[in-house]
């Protein structure tokens, strides 16, 4: 029997963290995200499963606690918004040196600085390219409904202990705050089915002492751990998820993911009754990045556009991916303002206008 | 069938609600649903609006700049969104302390005196079901009886006896709907 719920994709993840059997949550409020705290207190899943909800003293607290819990081989979490993230982000860099699995949220709202609390996607470079510093990279899923912020809870902490990666869902406001349909998942155990040989738990006779560090002062050791992590990211490929809408005979093709996936989605259903060709390619994965899929597209379209809510920052791996081949454009409001479905069917019209 | 829909008012008027419960009543008709409220600084401004979609398909936007039906419950909502009403799409309102009526002639226009039947029926808070019913007897794109089961699910039980008053809020505003007429 299908248990539907109509829920705010905040509350999604948070109810899609209780039934994934996360052993911990720890946080910070801020808009646009408070409801995944509220709402994981409110349901006391300490009753539920015996998970642990922890209201940090702030979103560096937040961080570390994560670092410190993810070494033991928990299931753990964080979410913020933006400037939130940004605190965070001495921790992500020490986690992914340290190579731990753990879920960090971010509710994306408009900056720079302390911005706005409208939804924007002008986080994608922070999220996709590292953020902290150092060689690494977050795999980073992008839901675009209620539903996948429910289903993408449960993938993040596979994937993550999977590569034994950080990983990220980078959502905003829109899909955060609006109410959809969603089919809950089935509730797990509270136990984990993860490799735990590496987990900093205890020492045993039988083996030497497990270590979790990003420090390592000797440089070879350090270069050896940097291929090391090449290695994995390059490995993630295999990973790579999107959604083609209308692509097959599409002669104009439009990228675009979360947020403004959903208002390209109507673009494309008011083009194709008008008769234009026109179609959408959804990456549901934004590191690994789907670069093949768009090389492949790119050889049979007129011109891309890339619609993001940003001054265009994915617009730069598409046009990587598309290698000078055909015309890469980029449309976008930034600052918490949002295009609606006409204003990217203008800018579509007026780029593509050979076409028309 | 797509039917996307904006609510719009004052905060305290019931407007997010009053979506959510439709929403609920799409879910209950196995439909696909969106329900996106404005938020932060619009809302905190006093006015408070949200665009609910009800579709037998996927839903795409959640945001629109033109809809099917608007329903608007201040002067500050039909100023703001009867331009936005789709050619051959609905408006219902409310005159109470409107000063400016809509003028459009290219869309159907609907009044419905909410705030003074649910006066009238001793139950205030049941306002925005009275525009429900309202607009589910000019637009019957849920059935009543999905609308009762959707107030089930979007209530917290300890309201739940509430339900009848509501029902009868929703009844009285299918019979007192009416076409409003424009005077030039």
């Amino acid at each position: 029997m299908k248990e539907l719920a109509l829920m705010k994709g905040n509350e999604a993840i948070a109810e899609a963290a209780i039934r994934a059997g996360v052993d911990g949550y720890f946080g910070y409020p801020i808009t646009p995200q408070s409801e995944v705290m509220e709402y994981l207190t409110l349901q006391k899943p300490e009753e539920r499963t015996g998970m642990v909800i922890l209201q940090a003293e702030s979103e560096i607290a937040s961080i570390n606690m994560l670092y410190g819990a993810a070494g033991t081989g928990k299931k753990v979490m964080t979410s913020s918004s933006s400037p939130g993230i940004s605190l965070m982000q001495e921790g992500i860099s020490y986690i992914a040196g340290a190579e731990l699995p753990c879920l960090v949220v971010n509710v994306v709202r408009g900056g720079p600085g302390l911005g706005t609390i409208q939804p924007s996607q002008a986080d994608y470079f922070q999220a996709t390219k590292g953020g902290g510093h150092g060689d690494y990279h977050l795999i980073v899923l992008a839901p675009a409904s209620v539903q996948e912020m429910a289903d993408f809870v449960d993938l993040a902490f596979n994937l993550a202990f999977k590569y034994r990666n950080p990983a990220m869902i980078l959502s905003d406001g829109l899909i955060g705050q609006m109410m959809e349909k969603v089919e809950l998942p089935p509730q797990k155990e509270r136990v984990t089915t993860f490799d735990q040989s590496w987990v900093t738990t205890g020492k045993t006779d039988d083996r030497e002492r497990n270590i979790i560090t990003s420090l390592n002062l000797d440089p070879d050791r350090q270069y050896e751990h940097n291929l090391k992590l090449q290695e994995k990211y390059k490995n993630m490929e295999q990973d790579v998820m999107f959604e083609r809408i209308a692509c097959d005979d599409a002669d104009f093709l439009l990228v675009a993911y979360g947020s403004s996936a959903r208002i390209c989605q109507k673009v494309v259903e008011v083009a194709r009754g008008r008769g234009k060709r026109i179609g959408l390619l959804r990456p549901q994965t934004l590191f690994p990045f789907p670069t093949r899929e768009i090389a492949k597209l790119s050889r049979r379209v007129k011109a891309i556009m890339s619609v993001e809510l940003s001054a265009g920052q994915m617009v730069e791996d598409v046009r990587l991916a598309v290698k000078g081949k055909v015309p890469v454009y980029h449309y976008g409001m930034m600052g918490g303002k949002i295009h609606s479905p006409d204003d990217v069917l203008h800018a579509v019209e007026e780029k593509f206008m050979g076409g028309f | 069938m797509t039917e996307e829909i904006i609510i719009a008012g004052f905060g305290g008027q019931g407007v997010l609600s009053m979506g959510k419960i439709l929403a609920y009543s799409g879910i209950m008709q196995e439909q696909e649903v969106s329900w996106m409220p404005s938020y932060g600084p619009e809302m905190r401004g006093g006015t408070a609006n949200v665009t609910v979609i009800l579709s037998d398909n996927r839903v795409s936007s959640p945001v629109l700049q033109s809809y099917d039906t608007a329903i608007l419950l201040n002067q500050q909502s039909v100023d703001k969104f009867e331009s936005m009403v789709k050619p051959g799409g609905l408006m219902i309102y409310d005159p109470n302390g409107i000063t400016r009526h809509p003028e459009r002639d290219d869309i159907r226009i609907f009044q419905v005196e909410a705030a003074a039947e649910a006066a009238r029926i001793k139950s205030p808070i049941t306002f925005n079901m009275v525009v429900l019913g309202a607009f589910i007897r000019i637009k019957p794109v849920v059935d009543l009886e999905n609308v009762i089961k959707g107030l089930r699910k979007s209530l917290p039980e300890r309201h739940h006896h509430l339900i009848p008053k509501n029902e009868e809020a929703i009844k009285r505003g299918m019979e007192i709907v009416k076409e409003a007429r424009l005077t030039a």
